[in-house]
């Protein structure tokens, strides 16, 4: 799932856009790991002779993803631009959402899309049939996306000033919570097929959160999902959390998203 | 599920801080682990070994601090140990707390040889 292998993960992300040229054979870089020939075994026979030294470091382990995501975040600020960060489960209807957000909007504002997953080009497909510029970053093993991946699919997109920059997350309510991307705000999306117990399932990310969208609230006769109680739980984790109930199918509630979102 | 990469990221901190200072190998490394950081530290434990491999930690101890997570809450300022993200204030029941303590993950020292 995750980059569980041990190998560099790097080797396998991709960050491209629709039409680009794609090499097919980057997966069998696997085959090559530089393991064998390390020198690292010849560690051992030094064992005995040397002295020891304690170093402090005192640091922070995402650090490096911190300060790359403060980067993107004054890019951001010094062209005006408005970053979301967009997190779900799997399935709970991002994409479906994003594409109705841009279909509705495209004329008001001007809109950029990085979408994340971990393999194919299908997202960045269905926003680049929109006519919005996309750049699909796909993660290989990874489960998540990083500010480094933000910040070379920024580079690619070049968004103009004063736009909206929209950033569809790996479909996982876990992993993403931990790294910050530089955006302005992160938008939290369940939807009524899922529990309505999800934010305190999964609190990380509804905690880091400043918006959450309930979505497919068009299915509410079908399924049995309390809204009232989802709301509750999410404020236990999040007291601040500003909710939208919407479906992206029918467009029920997506107005006042809308005037959120452009009012930023 | 993002232990494996919380580890490689260790390792290359850790790695480049030895290399600074002409280590052959790294003997000793203090991290610390916040309860409410988002790291599980049974999967932690479990991709260590995998994310050490054939690097300057292969051989290196691993003393693991966890740090117990601990909050203020926002409406009475009454101080608790906090379990859950959504854990309400004890004294008074409120959900707005800062929680100041636990969400730590750090790497305090390495203990290198040269």
């Amino acid at each position: 799932m995750c980059t569980t292998c041990g190998c560099s993960s790097t080797g396998h992300i991709s960050i491209q856009k629709p039409g680009d040229i794609i090499h097919e054979h980057n997966h069998k870089h696997d085959m090559h790991h530089h393991h064998h020939h390390s020198h690292s075994h010849d560690h051992d026979s030094h064992h005995h002779h040397g002295e020891r030294t304690i170093i402090d470091i005192e640091q922070d382990i995402l650090q490096a993803n911190q300060l790359l995501a403060e980067r993107n975040r004054g890019y951001f600020a010094a062209k005006n631009i408005f970053a979301i960060n967009l997190v779900s489960s799997p399935g709970s209807g991002k994409t479906t959402l994003l594409e109705k957000t841009l279909a509705d909007n495209k004329d008001k504002k001007k809109f950029y899309v990085i979408e994340g997953d971990q393999q194919t080009m299908n997202d960045a497909d269905r926003i680049d049939a929109l006519n919005i510029p996309v750049v699909q970053i796909n993660t290989g093993k990874a489960c998540h996306l990083d500010s480094d991946m933000v910040n070379q699919a920024i580079t690619k997109l070049n968004p103009e000033p004063d736009s909206i920059v929209m950033i569809e997350n790996v479909g996982n309510l876990v992993c993403p919570s931990a790294f910050d991307l530089g955006e302005n705000a992160r938008v939290a999306i369940i939807s009524t097929t899922e529990g309505a117990d999800k934010p305190i399932k999964y609190p990380d990310m509804f905690e880091g959160s400043d918006v959450c969208i309930i979505n497919k609230i068009d299915l509410l006769p079908y399924v049995n999902f309390d809204v009232e109680k989802a709301k509750d739980y999410a404020r236990q984790v999040n007291p601040n959390l500003i909710f939208f109930e919407v479906s992206a199918t029918t467009g029920e509630g997506m107005q006042q998203w809308y005037e959120w979102l452009l009012s930023r | 599920m993002h232990e494996m990469s919380i580890a490689l990221g260790i390792v290359q901190l850790a790695e480049k801080k030895a290399r600074e200072s002409n280590a052959q190998y790294i003997s000793k490394i203090n991290i610390q682990i916040g309860t409410l950081s988002g790291i599980e530290i049974d999967s932690f434990e479990f991709a260590w070994p995998l994310a050490v491999k054939e690097t300057l930690l292969e051989k290196a101890v691993k003393i693991l601090d966890v740090v117990p997570a601990k909050a203020k809450c926002s409406d009475c300022n009454h101080d608790f140990d906090i379990h859950n993200i959504y854990d309400a204030c004890p004294k008074c029941g409120s959900y707005f707390k800062h929680i100041y303590q636990g969400k730590e993950l750090k790497v305090k020292y390495i203990e290198i040889e040269k």
